[in-house]
């Protein structure tokens, strides 16, 4: 009997990796030192603040332990003030302010847009050397005796009764303040002049707007605050007063200076975040960003009206009735953006093909605790609400929400997503989800509690406190050992991955956007030839189904 | 070939080879000089965009302050000396205009005369500082550093309550500050007019390149629009009251 | 009324209950809208979620603006009502009814001081006083006086907190409020009589010898002091102030920055001399000026036989 042969599909083979890349392209340590790459300088990023990440992480951890108990007692005073004042300078300028612009922004950004690198690739490296610069210099000024005076340095405690390191730890800041101010500039430029053929602004992906908008941010409200900074510095040093009360200086002055930056600051935090999740959401959806037009004004609107809002932090500080309430309406307004990305994002969701790889849960878990977040904010921009939990446990539950549950969720969606990208690898999806889920819970867990303990009326920055707020101050620490776990995961299954991850060829998530149309990891010029565009982002009806070959 | 048959004639051979000058100085990430030009134009824009907040940070501090304190804060401003700030001031609106004329000669090739507009403005640059040092000094004989050189009393004696003269301090504060802060960004700007100067006597400029001498001049030009705001900001607060 | 675990705070003021209304409504609507995004997000994730073997991916879709604009303008209005109604809230408890008793604070590092201070004023850090039960916060500044009010509407124990970072025993700055029925509070003002804030003023007026040019003689080389707080001060340049508690306060530290009409500029400066809590005794006797009260020039201390008014607006 003749038996015939059954055809099968040929099968594709699997994706090698690339004999070239942008890593060994070149070799030896002073090829990464000087080199010009926006790929390289990315990787050159990345490592200072993950290990900055843990820094202010471990500082942290002492002081929640502390609060374990309401008499405190595992650190002196003066240690627990200067713990959580390293926490604060260390997370938002070393880590949260930097993180997803320089890491993926400077990696993706140019690839992106079809470019061959930022315009300006020689101020690149400049600003990954200010980084470092400052840095180390604010770890030398926490080696050296720390400072006590809260993130916020508000006068004339810093610039006055504070006897520790003050001005190197501002120092440090400034510089870290113009290697920032020095890459925005970089990517607006970039954004500007080099896109490919065919690329206009309403074909660029969310995350090119997101970055874009970021960047006029940095370039407007990091020289204030430096100046503001530079002022405290000269004061202590040279007996200059501009601050000192006893001369006329105005402690509400410093406030406004500094709120004038930091407030926008927290939008440089957020919007690439944001922009990451708009990548993220379509792709595991299978779907386009719904609204696109919208998201991508909204990012705009959100980095303007950011600038009108700063004085809702000072609303109990002796600003007028009036200021206070322009600056409680103008928050309401910049509020709308963000509820339209949610709402948005949401849409997105609507009729998918809905996936749930580890990028995809992050991301998911960036909308659930940014809109909580959110939520929470509207509630410090009500006037007769913020008169009560001004500065207690409520803000700090909120802005975590924002800066933890959305900024660090959105960098490990954009990291988990774009892995294979930067380094051709795969990682183990099973541990990557757990990882991200053991984030959610743990974070979950730490910081609802905190807004009991402040509306019941914990204040902030306490190293002790009344008896009848222990059981959540034990909640919140118990909380954060998890979240501590959850933040150990990615190392354990991500830095592995590096040697014995799968290939992952150029688009193992079969997504749109330029970045995608090159090899993984991408050769030192990003694109063989210059491509061209001619249809919008996101066309995932276009493209392949994700879980074909 | 007989080089005189050629087709090239000299005009056209000067356009390529500073075309070809040019191309050397061409970045991989742009695709023409034109673009690079562009990009670097809007980068020294940016920049300058980033010293408006950085400078107006300081004029703001100083204008919330003389409206707290006006009566101190215009006594203060009285002392200094207006009539260096006012030649300075005739100094930099020269040097904006070599800087300019420097910019024209660039772009259309004639290297002499794009070094002489260079260097006088580089010359008047230190000048404005020289002058510059010479009120220092003249600031420190009358006693107008506090915390260093200063008596309370002086401004007692000129008509203020002992309560204000701890004003008087603040507005010098301010005067020190930012007269230094923009005299050190003169300074910037004189050492880039030398190196200009020197890069252009050896002839590493075209009419295809001459980015780093517009951008540079942009930033001389902001320098200079700063001062147009530092003057009548400190010297001529008390100025509305000449004549009453 | 101290739990062991605190759940929710005592609403202990008007302003409490007004912040708790104001708490009901935003954990309504903000809870609502998050908990429809949170359901809406699972409802598709399940739906919608990929089935194995599924191929292809869903076909396009077009954003409808009607949408878009709708959940824009909706958001927008619920937050203009938030804004008006915690603007409300906000204006009632800083904006104090004419018959407030006032008491008065000086927060120093690292602890309170109400109505009996002594010592020097030192310029160290910014402090605020937060008193959670009350619902209410005001950030205390060098050189100004800041302002908040409350009426408390239940007799307790309250904390209070201070909630602006001031450096190394800022977490132990805590006191606590006492507040008592009307009756409780006359017996108890009675018999501390001697700490009334006017009696101290007057005591420290007498000390300072404001009364050898602020007497009530015609004589007088200095404006008179009763029935003035809070009125109209015409002065030598023209103008007209009110007669506040930063003016008295500015007429006794730098009494030549401002002066009064048909007098010379001859009143001596206490800058230096007098603390700031000694100020504050004196403005507290200066309200209580009624005409006819002023001590005559060669009294000495005798306390009154009754408890001078706290306030008299008239």
């Amino acid at each position: 009997m003749a038996t015939q042969a059954i055809e099968q599909p040929p099968v594709p083979a699997a994706p090698e990796m690339p004999q070239e890349t942008y890593l060994n392209a070149a070799r030896g340590v002073f090829s990464w030192l000087l080199t010009k790459d926006h790929k390289r300088i990315a990787i050159l990023y990345l490592i200072p603040v993950t290990l900055m990440f843990f820094v202010g992480g471990a500082a942290i951890a002492v002081s929640r332990l502390n609060l374990m108990t309401p008499e405190g007692g595992l650190v002196e005073p003066d240690t627990y003030n200067k713990l959580f004042t390293i926490h604060g300078v260390v997370m938002i300028f070393f880590f949260l302010v930097p993180v997803i612009p320089t890491v993926l922004g400077n990696f993706l950004l140019p690839m992106m847009i079809g470019a061959k690198d930022l315009a300006f690739p020689r101020i690149n490296l400049l600003s990954w050397y200010l980084y470092m610069l400052g840095a180390g210099w604010a770890t030398i000024a926490v080696l050296a005796g720390g400072v006590d005076t809260g993130w916020t340095f508000y006068t004339p405690y810093s610039s006055q009764a504070s006897h520790y390191n003050v001005v190197m730890t501002m120092t440090g800041g400034v510089i870290a303040g113009f290697s920032s101010l020095l890459t925005g500039l970089n990517f607006i430029v970039t954004v500007h002049w080099l896109r490919a053929p065919g690329l206009t602004w309403f074909r660029l992906p969310i995350f090119v707007w997101a970055t874009y908008a970021t960047s006029f941010i940095f370039l407007l409200a990091v020289p204030v605050l430096a100046m503001a900074l530079i002022m405290v510095i000269i004061e202590r040093a040279l007996h200059f007063g501009i601050f000192d009360p006893a001369l006329g200086g105005d402690p509400l002055l410093f406030q406004h200076l500094f709120w004038f930056y930091s407030h926008p600051a927290v939008y440089i935090m957020i919007l690439p975040a944001m922009g990451v999740v708009s990548e993220v959401i379509p792709c595991f959806a299978r779907k386009q960003l719904y609204g696109y037009k919208f998201v991508a004004y909204s990012s705009f609107g959100i980095a303007c009206l950011g600038f009108f809002v700063w004085a809702h932090h000072m609303f109990v500080a002796g600003i007028s009735m009036y200021a206070a309430m322009i600056f409680s309406s103008l928050t309401f307004l910049v509020a709308v953006p963000s509820a339209i990305k949610v709402f948005n994002w949401t849409a997105t969701l609507y009729k998918g093909s809905i996936s749930f790889e580890a990028p995809m849960l992050f991301a998911l878990g960036f909308i659930a605790l940014f809109t909580m977040g959110g939520l929470t904010g509207l509630f410090l921009a009500t006037l007769g609400m913020d008169m009560h939990v001004h500065d207690t446990y409520f803000v700090v539950a909120h802005f975590h929400f924002i800066m933890v549950g959305g900024t660090v969720l959105g960098y490990m969606a954009g990291l988990h997503y774009w892995w294979p990208k930067i380094t051709g690898r795969m990682y183990s999806d099973w541990w990557s989800r757990i990882g991200a889920i053991v984030m959610f819970i743990g974070f979950f867990l730490t910081f609802l509690p905190q807004f009991v303990l402040g509306y019941n009326g914990m204040p902030r920055r306490t190293h002790m406190y009344v008896p009848e707020f222990q059981v959540w101050n034990v909640m919140s620490t118990a909380g954060a050992s998890i979240l501590g776990v959850g933040y150990i995961l990615p190392l354990c299954y991500l830095i592995p991955s590096l040697w014995f991850g799968k290939p992952a060829g150029p688009n193992p998530w079969h997504a749109t956007g330029l970045e995608w149309q090159t090899a993984s990891p991408p050769p030192k010029e990003n694109f063989a030839s210059s491509p061209v565009v001619v249809r919008p982002p996101y066309q995932y009806h276009l493209e392949k189904a994700q879980n074909e070959p | 070939m007989n080089p005189e048959d050629s087709l090239l004639t000299d005009e056209l051979r000067e356009e390529f080879e500073q075309t070809m000058l040019a191309s050397e100085r061409l970045e991989a990430q742009f695709h023409d000089i034109e673009q690079q030009h562009q990009a670097a134009s809007l980068g020294m824009w940016a920049f300058l965009a980033t010293e408006v907040m950085f400078f107006g940070t300081l004029f703001l501090g100083v204008y919330v302050y003389r409206h707290a304190y006006p009566d101190a804060f215009e006594k203060a401003s009285e002392r200094l000396n207006w009539l260096i700030g006012g030649i300075n001031t005739v100094v930099l609106l020269v040097s904006s205009l070599t800087v300019v004329l420097a910019v024209h000669y660039a772009s259309l090739g004639r290297r002499k005369p794009l070094v002489v507009f260079l260097t006088l403005t580089m010359l008047l640059g230190l000048c404005f500082l020289s002058l510059k040092g010479l009120e220092y000094y003249i600031d420190y004989l009358e006693n107008l550093i506090p915390g260093w050189k200063f008596e309370p009393q002086e401004w007692v004696q000129a008509g203020l309550r002992p309560d204000q003269v701890p004003n008087v301090r603040l507005f010098f504060s301010f005067y020190w500050i930012m007269t230094s802060l923009h005299a050190l960004h003169v300074t910037i700007g004189v050492g880039a007019m030398a190196v200009l100067m020197v890069l252009a006597w050896r002839g590493h400029f075209s009419p295809a390149y001459y980015i780093p001498v517009d951008v540079t001049a942009l930033y001389w030009h902001f320098v200079d629009i700063v001062w147009i705001f530092l003057l009548p900001t400190l010297y001529l607060m008390g100025t509305h009251h000449w004549g009453k | 009324m101290i739990a062991e675990i605190a759940l929710f705070p005592t609403a202990a003021s008007t302003t409490a209950a007004a912040v708790d209304r104001l708490l009901l409504f935003l954990v309504a609507v903000c809870g609502g809208v998050g908990l429809l995004v949170a359901c809406l997000m699972i409802f598709f994730c399940v739906v919608y979620r990929r089935r194995p073997g599924e191929t292809g991916n869903p076909p396009e879709t077009h954003a409808s603006h009607a949408l878009e604009w709708f959940w824009t303008i909706t958001p927008l209005a619920i937050f203009m009502v938030m804004f008006l109604w915690g603007a409300e809230v906000y204006l009632g408890a800083y904006r104090a009814p004419d018959n407030a008793m006032p008491i008065y604070v000086v927060g120093k590092q690292w602890m309170w001081k109400f109505q009996h201070p002594e010592g020097q004023r030192e310029i160290d850090a910014l402090h605020s006083l937060f008193i959670p039960d009350f619902r209410i916060h005001m950030d205390l500044l060098p050189e100004r006086y800041t302002s908040v009010w409350f009426q408390a509407t239940r007799p307790g124990i309250y904390r209070l907190f201070c909630s602006q970072y001031c450096g190394t025993n800022h977490a132990g700055m805590i006191g606590t409020v006492i507040a008592l029925e009307p009756a409780d509070y006359e017996r108890w003002l009675r018999l501390g009589a001697e700490g009334s804030l006017a009696l101290q003023g007057r005591k420290t007026f007498l000390k300072y010898l404001c009364a050898s040019c602020h007497s009530a003689d015609a004589s007088a080389r200095a404006p008179l002091l009763e029935n003035l707080f809070d009125k109209p001060v015409y002065l030598s340049d023209g103008s007209v102030v009110t007669a506040d508690e930063n003016y008295l306060r500015e007429s006794i530290i730098y009494p030549s920055a401002k002066i009064v009409a048909g007098y010379e500029n001859i009143m001596p400066t206490f800058k230096g001399q007098i603390s700031e809590e000694e100020i504050i005794e004196i403005i507290g006797f200066i309200k209580s000026l009624t005409p006819g009260a002023m001590p005559k020039r060669v009294e000495e201390y005798p306390p009154p036989t009754t408890t001078p008014p706290i306030n008299t607006k008239d």
